[in-house]
């Protein structure tokens, strides 16, 4: 217990609560009353428009029986492993290679950002025109180098559909990522890599040995967004596919949608709605707990 | 040293802060919608149309304001999707427009059973000359248990097949009046490297058109009449196997190409495909020919354009002059709404009215109207317009697209199961057994 006087504890813990305030109040109204409101309203029979019926437990008893959810909820697991799989390694290469002080990579660092600046509505209009068959850029592109038996109907192949939107989904976020990995990869102090250089490390040494291990913390926090924010992506897959063909892109986040709102089954959305939010949060305090981040400890030991 | 805040309090704030939102929220649920204001009153009415169409309805909506000093009309429009959805929620919320759009059939019919919808019978049959307007085959769309729940506000839109002449001539071929006619089509066309059908698969709902056609000539309306009155098993009448059967067959026989699946139609991908001479036919609604005049007017002024109506199958039962398609577009009114006298006013001022007509079969449209062949021939492209208004007036039945006649739920099953039929993913009986699933929901 610390020498403070009673009376300025009290006063520094009313100061932090008046500071915090507003924002929590945002997080209140915005995410959590209605969280609230959807546990509610999955134990609802509701088609939005007549009088709503208490069907307890029902929906939630339903969750596993129907063959469309489930597969639904394979294809969210796939989607996370895949967007990790593929964003990680680029996001992370791409992040040291812009980190050097060299002037003409923040040059092409500005071309690799532009991804995120567009709307994901945007992105998805264009990449369905792009991928056309008959006049997309893609199969033209591909027809003119004489690869044409590779141009097809990417979006309409239920083979292929699902891996052609995860490589788009990339493709949106993989510059985010390099901006965390470009900051974590500047952090790292240069003390390290000169102690490296006059042992003789070489190139790949020093990135395995120094840079990896020192990006820890933004490797896991990278991670953590990518796999919680995969579970959750929904607007891409709708402009591009609405879930189709047949079942093939349809994840979790579009099964919700287009129970709530396509079919007119509020109550079993609202169900699905609050599996996807207790799914996102217990993943991201696992991956937290697993990965040692909140034990915080330094990476700076012995400088 | 800052004194680390104690759970206790935390909690304290955060349940102090979520109860003060809750209670206010919930005290902030007024009522919306118009009223009254310094003696005028104002109906706000929703609408999803675009181009020409748009401003033809924003002058009429601007003369009817002019010439009614006491009401004031505000129009609001919306894109197509995302309408349906924006007007279901306003629904729930109990805060829709005073006047809305829509197609009629199973969607509005839910609205009317949710008591969301103003029953206009009385006022129509006061005024007989407003009632006798419309053309009777149309008015289905918004009948339910005999009484009318909207009038008309478009041109008719039934489905025919739109093809190129200038191919059709150089391989020597008609447009086919029979099933297997189309097949001999299709196979010619085939072997000269010409697409021979252009279908926008990855909209889904283009391939509606082809199951309402086949089932109407295979089995006749009473197929898919059994499957609205929700009788159960009335998915597997063999009129709906033996059409999925024959659409299967037309997709192995390659009518649509490989890629029909990734064509999307709302950015215009599968227009385009006909009117760049890449693909011979296309089956779609009549406002095909409108997209084809705003985006290659020359395709048609040079003569490249012509129709005919869907094939007949031999032993079908359906009467071949049997149409599918968009009966027209209907408005509205929504039971909330704080001003029905003044919407049934615009309704029957503003909306079809001669002038709008004029303008509109000008503009390429049909509106199911009665007595309007004098104007019709003397329009541009009279010719089309003419046979669009033959086929509605000698069609003794006029089938809304299935998406539009079925609730909900049903709806969405379809297209996802029309997906899978056309990608050979499930067989026709297969078709049946998931549809059969969705009756009596």
């Amino acid at each position: 217990m610390s020498a403070i006087p009673k009376r300025r504890q009290q006063r520094a813990n009313w100061t932090a609560v008046v500071w915090t305030a507003p924002a929590l109040a945002f997080f209140a109204v915005f995410a959590l009353v209605p969280l609230l409101v959807a546990i509610y309203l999955s134990f609802l029979r509701w088609d939005g428009i007549s009088q709503a019926s208490w069907v307890g437990l029902k929906n939630w008893a339903t969750l596993f029986s129907d063959p469309v959810t489930s597969h639904a909820i394979v294809l969210s697991i796939e989607i996370m492993v895949l967007s990790w799989i593929l964003e990680t390694p680029f996001a992370l290469l791409l992040g040291v290679f812009l980190a050097g002080p060299q002037r003409y990579r923040s040059l092409l660092g500005i071309f690799y950002f532009v991804p995120l600046l567009f709307s994901t509505v945007a992105i998805g209009i264009t990449w369905v025109s792009l991928l056309d068959p008959n006049f997309g850029l893609i199969d033209i592109l591909l027809k003119s180098i004489g690869a044409s038996t590779l141009a097809q109907g990417w979006l309409g192949n239920p083979n292929l559909a699902f891996y052609v939107v995860t490589c788009v989904i990339a493709w949106q976020f993989i510059p985010f990522h390099t901006l965390l990995y470009l900051a974590g990869a500047r952090q790292i102090p240069h003390e390290l890599y000169e102690a490296a250089r006059i042992d003789g490390a070489g190139v790949l040494r020093k990135f395995f040995s120094i840079t990896l291990p020192q990006l820890r913390y933004t490797i896991v926090t990278s991670s953590v967004l990518i796999l919680t924010g995969a579970l959750t992506y929904f607007d891409l897959i709708w402009v591009m596919t609405q879930g189709g063909p047949g079942f093939a892109t349809r994840i979790l986040p579009v099964q919700m949608y287009i129970s709530a709102f396509q079919n007119q089954q509020v109550g079993y959305g609202s169900m699905l709605a609050v599996l996807l939010a207790a799914a996102g949060i217990v993943l991201s305090l696992v991956l937290l707990r697993v990965t040692g981040f909140t034990k915080m400890a330094s990476q700076l030991e012995g400088l | 040293m800052q004194e680390k805040i104690s759970r206790r309090h935390f909690l304290q704030v955060t349940g102090s802060v979520s109860l003060a939102t809750l209670v206010s929220g919930c005290g902030a649920f007024g009522v919306g919608g118009q009223g009254t204001s310094g003696g005028s009153t104002t109906i706000t009415v929703w609408d999803i149309r675009t181009g020409n169409d748009q401003t033809i309805i924003k002058d009429q909506t601007a003369a009817f304001n002019s010439q009614h000093s006491g009401m004031r009309v505000v129009i609001e429009f919306f894109q197509n999707d995302p309408y349906k959805q924006k007007l279901q929620v306003a629904m729930g919320a109990k805060h829709p427009p005073d006047i809305f759009f829509g197609w009629g059939g199973g969607i509005l019919k839910s609205y009317v059973d949710a008591g969301d919808v103003y029953d206009m019978t009385g006022a129509l049959n006061t005024d007989s000359s407003w009632k006798n307007r419309y053309l009777p085959s149309v008015m289905t769309g918004v009948t339910f248990n005999g009484k009318i729940y909207g009038v008309p506000n478009s041109g008719a839109q039934p489905v025919v097949f739109l093809y190129n002449k200038d191919l059709f001539a150089k391989y020597h071929l008609t447009p086919p009046a029979t099933w297997n006619d189309l097949l001999q089509t299709v196979g010619q066309l085939k072997q000269n490297g010409v697409l021979p059908i252009a279908l926008g698969g990855g909209s889904k709902w283009p391939y509606l058109m082809y199951e309402e056609y086949l089932v109407d000539r295979v089995g006749g309306p009473s197929a898919f009449d059994a499957v609205v009155a929700n009788q159960p098993n009335s998915w597997s009448n063999p009129a709906f196997i033996k059409a999925n059967s024959m659409i299967q067959q037309l997709v192995s026989a390659g009518a649509f190409g490989t890629n029909f699946a990734s064509v999307v139609y709302d950015t215009g991908q599968a227009s385009a495909l006909l009117y760049t001479g890449k693909a011979a036919m296309h089956l779609m609604g009549v406002w095909e020919f409108n997209a084809i005049q705003s985006n290659s007017p020359d395709f048609i002024s040079s003569g490249k354009l012509g129709w005919f109506p869907f094939p007949t199958v031999e032993g079908g039962t359906g009467d071949p002059k049997n149409l599918a398609g968009n009966l027209c577009n209907f408005y509205s009114i929504a039971s909330a709404s704080k001003a029905p006298q003044t919407s049934l006013t615009y309704l029957k001022e503003a909306v079809l009215s001669d002038d709008e007509v004029s303008k509109f079969i000008n503009n390429g449209e049909v509106p199911p109207v009665q007595g309007i062949e004098s104007k019709l021939s003397g329009a541009p492209h009279g010719d089309w317009l003419l046979f669009i208004y033959h086929s509605i007036l000698q069609a003794p039945h006029y089938q809304l697209s299935w998406d539009q006649a079925l609730p909900a739920q049903p709806a969405q099953a379809l297209l996802t199961n029309l997906d899978q039929l056309f990608l050979s993913q499930i067989s026709p009986p297969q078709f049946s057994a998931n549809m059969n699933q969705t009756l009596g929901s």
